[in-house]
């Protein structure tokens, strides 16, 4: 029959879509801007974003520009306390804040498996505003394609970001004096633990949710009181061990930490145990590391204990000495000494 | 390989023909095999290698710690009359 | 529980270390058998706290390290084969074999899936019927009921794609082999508290009465470690051989019977070959042929491997405690965690993995 030849063009009606994601809507046609439309511009606002260009335009206003950028490809995609978006977004407006720059652009862009659910990217989607408004920063360029089911686990989504920095500030991971403090702002493992548990993999169960969150407000309330901060860092993939071993590679000092002081949730301890795995390695993404003169401290605890996301900060150590071949050490609680080296190899697969 | 931690059983079922449990470290849950400890009750300790209870744990640390301190004090009391 | 801080007790610790200060009058050469308790003395920082008269050795005790790169290789060749799903505990996937390991061959599109118990295994036998399901049973008498009891498992809900490739060491023979060895320098034993708890105590009264050795059953807290080394040198320095049960809130004397009789369901004593040392008679168990529909080794053709060693790798002399992983050329440059020549630098209880992590201070 003459219909036969029909079916095999594309149709121009909407195909009724099981609410999933289908390669159409990544052709950048119809498909595309419907999807775009009762998605993501249903949280997504602003004024830049609604120009509707491929391009967004920013100015600097005499400020130095700081940006960055990040791919996630967490599994699972929720997980306690967050969603890749939210881990998105807050994960590029830390990666900015740390500078000491105020962040606030953000671009995004996905890349999503045929199949999926739209009401879970509209769940992402939201998740990504929420995070966006708490951290006052605005999404304002996108993208979206879709692979053919199999070649893309579910979604994968890349953030860039802006920040402005203003004050004159050289806040960076070659700033490290013998002498400084070297603080974090609250408990480490918890992210990775949580999202390894989420997995099901491994038949444990723990209460621990994912630390993640946009610390850019957090980092303010600090640097209004004191300008003194010679280094900031989230430890994400690798731990504070790895985190540390990069600054003082940078910085060429030892660091010497203190087994003791170093805040650990038990479960998050417990779960370390059990997998045989070292906390200080393990990834966090809500947690910032800042290393500064010892008579600054006081004040940086003061700020940090007075926010939501600082109130276990404390004091884990310190800049020993310069070195050509910098170490981390660690005085153990039972009062030995052993080295705290990078993290090589996996130790646990996509969780950021 | 000899990772083995102490926990505390929470529940015993049977799964697919196997005693397994529930072993609380802490506040983290994990389904141990329970196969190898078939006196264990809930609320008894359990050595967890690999998903695997090895062997039940008295569980008394004070005591154990008490002893041992004991066996100190008695070798420095023997080195103590050797010196006289 | 509270187990970290009773157990890692500073001032403990420190009374320990000054009792055993003053009845030490000479240098003991103690190995310390288990890849666990290497890594204790390590990570905790003990081992740099020791008195100088103590030497450390470390034994053979990491069963990553000691999978004979035979096995590695037939693992590598019966992962690489079709429809098989090849499990095994995350630890063995890099370990090099002659010309592969099983990273290599899951990136190269195989489908090996690390698992954190055998039973897991099992399990994705059960949801996979149409695929052939191993898993690489490597261990030392702690993972020998765990792995027995998948196999006993697999025959009583007839799951027929489930089988293993065996590889269980025993401590007992290495113990022999290390002892009766010309250049043997051990004086004294930390026997494996895990171990003991699964076999009880038996096995070590001859040991220690053949070649007049003191032997020390610890945990692996470092209370325990400490422990266990100020009663063995409290031996030595008396005269005096026997075997001590320090770990007495774990290990009975007769071990865990239902275990045992677990492990012989479906195990039997066999030779075994152990990388870097050789083969020591009757240190390693099989499965019975009662469950030989469950052996990997007779399921898969895997004959005719040819195998050979990296010429610079120094594991064996390093398992046996003649070397230390500092004194090898290639220790922390050519050999790394990242770019590992030999099982000691993969395994996280290897010696030279853990030499190089923790540092030598």
């Amino acid at each position: 029959m003459e219909n036969n030849k029909f079916e095999n063009f594309s149709c121009p009606l909407p195909i009724p879509l099981n609410g999933q994601v289908a390669i159409g809507h990544g052709s950048g046609g119809t498909l595309t801007k419907n999807l775009i439309t009762s998605v993501f511009y249903k949280y997504f606002h602003n004024p830049i974003l609604d120009a509707g260009n491929d391009f967004a335009e920013i100015s600097a206003k005499g400020s130095k520009i700081i940006t960055s950028t990040d791919g996630h490809v967490i599994d699972p995609i929720f997980f306690p306390g967050g969603d890749i978006g939210k881990l998105a977004v807050a994960g590029t407006v830390n990666d900015i804040s740390v500078s000491g720059a105020i962040p606030k652009y953000l671009t995004a862009s996905f890349i999503i498996e045929e199949g999926f659910p739209i009401k879970d990217l509209d769940q992402i989607a939201q998740s990504m505003q929420q995070c966006a408004l708490e951290a006052d920063v605005k999404i304002i360029s996108g993208d979206t394609k879709v692979v053919e089911k199999g070649k893309a686990d579910k979604i994968f989504i890349s953030t860039a970001g802006i920040g402005f920095l203003k004050n004159g500030l050289i806040i960076n991971g070659s700033q490290a004096k013998p002498g400084d403090a070297v603080v974090v702002s609250g408990t480490i493992g918890d992210h990775g633990i949580s999202v390894l548990a989420a997995r099901n993999e491994l038949g444990f169960s723990t209460t621990v949710i994912s630390d993640v969150a946009p610390l850019n407000n957090m980092i303010q309330s600090v640097l209004a009181l004191t300008h003194h901060i010679h280094v900031m860092r989230d430890p994400t993939r690798g731990g504070v061990a790895t985190t540390l071993n990069e600054i003082a590679m940078q910085s060429k000092v030892n660091i010497t930490l203190d087994e003791e002081k170093i805040p650990i949730k038990k479960q998050v301890h417990a779960a370390c145990d059990i997998l045989g795995f070292d906390p200080l390695y393990v990834a966090n993404e809500g947690k910032v590391l800042f290393i500064l003169p010892e008579r600054e401290v006081s004040t940086l605890l003061k700020a940090l204990h007075a926010h939501q996301y600082g109130k276990n900060a404390v004091v884990i150590g310190s800049i020993s000495q310069s070195s050509n071949s910098p170490k981390v050490l660690m005085h153990t609680r039972i009062g030995g000494t052993r080295i705290v080296d990078m993290l090589s190899g996996a130790m646990l697969p996509r969780i950021c | 390989m000899c990772l083995g931690v102490p926990g505390k059983i929470i529940e015993i079922y049977e799964s697919e023909k196997t005693k397994m449990g529930k072993v609380d470290f802490d506040g983290v849950t994990l389904e141990v095999c329970l196969e190898a400890v078939p006196e264990a009750s809930i609320e008894d300790y359990v050595i967890v290698h690999a998903g695997f209870a090895i062997s039940t744990l008295s569980n008394d640390e004070a005591a154990e710690t008490l002893k041992y301190l004991k066996e100190i004090d008695e070798i420095n009391q023997q080195l103590h009359s050797q010196n006289i | 529980m509270n187990k970290t801080y009773t157990y890692q007790n500073p001032d403990l610790i420190k009374r320990s270390l000054d009792t055993l200060s003053k009845i030490l009058t000479k240098k003991w050469a103690i190995m310390e058998i288990c890849g666990g308790q290497t890594h204790a003395f390590m990570q905790t920082g003990l081992s740099g706290m020791l008195p100088d008269e103590i030497e450390l050795i470390h034994g053979p005790g990491c069963p990553v390290c000691v999978t004979s790169l035979e096995l590695v290789d037939k693992a590598v060749a019966i992962a690489s084969s079709e429809n098989v799903i090849f499990t095994s505990y995350g630890d063995m996937l890099r370990v090099p074999g002659s010309e592969s390991d099983l990273f290599s061959v899951r990136a190269a599109g195989g489908d090996v899936r690390v698992v954190y118990s055998p039973i897991e295994a099992l399990q994705i036998a059960e949801n996979n019927p149409d695929k052939e399901v191993v898993f690489f049973g490597i261990g030392f008498e702690t993972t020998a009921p765990s792995n027995a009891i998948s196999v006993i498992k697999a025959e009583e809900r007839k799951i027929s794609n489930y089988s293993m490739l065996v590889s269980h060491v025993r401590v007992p023979p290495a113990m022999h082999a290390i002892l009766s060895a010309e250049n043997n320098r051990v004086q004294g034993f930390l026997a494996a508290g895990h171990v003991c708890a699964i076999m009880g105590l038996a096995e070590y009264f001859p040991i220690a009465e053949k070649y007049h050795t003191p032997i020390t059953v610890t945990g692996f807290e470092p209370m325990d470690l400490i422990r266990g080394i100020l009663e063995t040198v409290r031996m030595l320095e008396e005269g005096s051989t026997s075997v001590v049960n320090a770990y007495k809130r774990v290990v009975s004397p007769q071990g865990n019977m239902q275990a045992k009789r677990i492990i012989d369901q479906a195990f039997v004593e066999c030779d075994r070959q152990w990388r870097g040392i050789g083969m020591i008679p009757m240190s390693g168990w099989k499965l019975n042929t009662v469950y030989a529909q469950y052996d990997a080794e007779l399921k898969f053709d895997v004959e005719n491997i040819k195998t050979h060693e990296s010429e610079i790798c120094i594991s064996g002399l390093i398992l046996q405690g003649i070397k230390k992983p500092y004194e090898c050329p290639a220790f922390g440059t050519q050999c790394t965690p990242q770019n590992p020549l030999g099982a000691t630098m993969v395994s996280s209880e290897g010696a030279c993995a853990a030499y190089y992590r923790y540092g030598n201070i």
